[in-house]
């Protein structure tokens, strides 16, 4: 379980998380959702250890984050594989290289057994013969799915997406939403997803977690979040005219 | 001022996570020789041509300004000799390389940085400083100095060439000026200011890289602010470094 505690996060004095404690579960596809500038992605930030909170506690499971060393700090980020809002990948590096990265950095295996797992984990994005190409020459849903190989690559205990799908088009944004979930299951790993899409909460938001003007005001499953009375979430579920006619048609 | 501070506290603090042993030796070797390549070889043609023009262009300059009788025409190599050896070839060619590998090495990490590439091996759990400025610093200090030794060459080739094929300097006499009280310490000093130049290099244009931040305009700031700096840098240390080693 991933665990945070009384969050606070300011840039030059503003602001940007306030008191912010949630929890997130084993085994499952914790969803952060909330408008854009609600600060979630500084909460992913922040509990991936890209941005220093200013104050409040991290826990990794029994680790608490905030008091480990800069090494300890490296040795624990090992266990974190993440999927990046713009991929992320190497770009002087092909698609092998980037998915064998964390193991030349890491591992003691042969050349042989990276290959192998290099392989293993592009198939499982469903991604064959792109091992010799650039990450220029992929289109942005090939991307991601390159991504989430190399996040995956050394089996990692905790997954992180930020926008996993932003940039795509509905239904490649279907099968990333699904790919995260199976990996999430097959593996048992705790995966936080930052995300704005409804269709990836109502696919795959087994845990939700909504966050406006840099507060927790929500926290449920994807089915609470139909029948919630809470306002500001309601404005941004229902955000739309056709989800509000929706909405009101199920009442 | 207290921006100039705080801008040296984030440069020497980036340089204690760059001095650090590397996560694989095989990794940082392989990377080091990629580096020579990226920063050294690569400008071999430009310090070439830079070196062949500038060395006859001094020799014509120094004849011109020899009109007595008495100054021997010999003179005209032994001061060709010593501006490249002493200045051009250490202190011009740096503010050369600052232009070219200055520029690619900020807008390169800097790009890195705002694509959240670093941010990717930060996660993990990669020290990214030292993965990506470590053997940039390293392949550019030690190689790069060799480059100095080659200007030089160059720049005597260029001065004889201008001697064979003008009536400005006897041949024989530019040679003989060549050899004239020739001390080898400067050789010394000119490889110690050119490693001084490439650190400073290397290591302000990663600085303004790794601390990019917003969109492509920004990259491309960090990359002339990264030359600025450097050059500005590298004038102030062959100051330094003269008056300490002459």
């Amino acid at each position: 379980m991933i665990n945070a505690r009384h969050i606070y996060k300011s840039f030059e004095g503003k602001p940007v998380l306030h008191d912010i404690s949630v929890s997130f579960d084993e085994n499952k596809t914790n969803l952060i959702i909330g408008a854009s500038g609600s600060g979630k992605t500084v909460l992913l930030k922040c509990l991936v250890g890209l941005h220093e909170a200013d104050a409040g506690e991290i826990w990794f499971d029994d680790v608490l984050y905030n008091s480990l060393s800069f090494e300890q700090k490296k040795r624990l980020r090992r266990k974190i594989g993440m999927l990046f809002q713009g991929s992320a990948l190497f770009d002087f590096a092909t698609v092998e290289e980037n998915v064998t990265f964390p193991m030349d950095m890491f591992t003691d295996w042969s050349t042989e057994e990276k290959r192998e797992r290099a392989n293993f984990c592009l198939q499982r994005v469903k991604l064959e013969n792109v091992n010799h190409l650039y990450p220029s020459s992929l289109s942005g849903g090939m991307q991601k799915r390159v991504g989430i190989a190399r996040a995956i690559a050394l089996n990692p205990r905790y997954l992180f997406c930020d926008e996993p799908n932003s940039g795509l088009d509905p239904r490649t944004s279907i099968i990333i939403d699904n790919l995260i979930y199976e990996i999430t299951h097959e593996f048992g790993i705790i995966t936080i997803i930052n995300t704005h899409d409804m269709n990836s909460v109502m696919e795959i938001g087994e845990k939700v977690v909504f966050i406006h003007e840099g507060a927790k005001y929500w926290e449920g499953t994807r089915e609470e979040i139909l029948h919630t009375d809470n306002t500001e979430l309601n404005h941004f579920v229902f955000a739309s005219n056709m989800a509000k006619q929706l909405k009101a048609k199920n009442k | 001022m207290r921006k100039i501070f705080t801008l040296i506290g984030q440069y020497l603090l980036l340089m204690k996570k760059v001095f650090r042993k590397p996560e694989r030796s095989a990794v940082f070797w392989k990377q080091f020789v990629q580096e020579i390549e990226k920063t050294g070889l690569s400008s071999v043609p430009i310090v070439g041509i830079v070196s062949i023009f500038i060395g006859a262009v001094i020799t014509i300059q120094t004849s011109y300004n020899i009109n007595s009788p008495l100054i021997p025409k010999s003179y005209i190599g032994f001061m060709t000799r010593e501006t490249m050896l002493l200045e051009f070839s250490s202190t011009m060619i740096a503010l050369v390389l600052a232009g070219k590998i200055g520029s690619s090495i900020a807008s390169e990490i800097g790009t890195m940085r705002i694509t959240e590439q670093i941010d990717a091996l930060e996660i993990m759990g990669v020290n990214s400083a030292n993965y990506l400025i470590l053997p940039k610093i390293t392949a550019a200090t030690i190689f790069n100095p060799l480059l100095m030794l080659m200007s030089f060459m160059i720049g005597l080739l260029g001065g004889w060439m201008m001697a064979l094929t003008s009536d400005i300097v006897n041949p024989s006499q530019y040679i003989e000026g060549l050899r004239m009280n020739f001390q080898p310490f400067y050789i010394v000093y000119g490889l110690i200011k050119m490693a001084v130049f490439n650190f400073i290099i290397t290591s302000i244009s990663a600085f303004h890289g790794y601390y990019a931040s917003g969109g492509s305009r920004d990259v491309g700031r960090s990359a002339t602010n990264g030359i600025v700096s450097c050059s500005l840098c590298i004038l102030i240390s062959n100051l330094i470094l003269t008056h300490v080693l002459l």
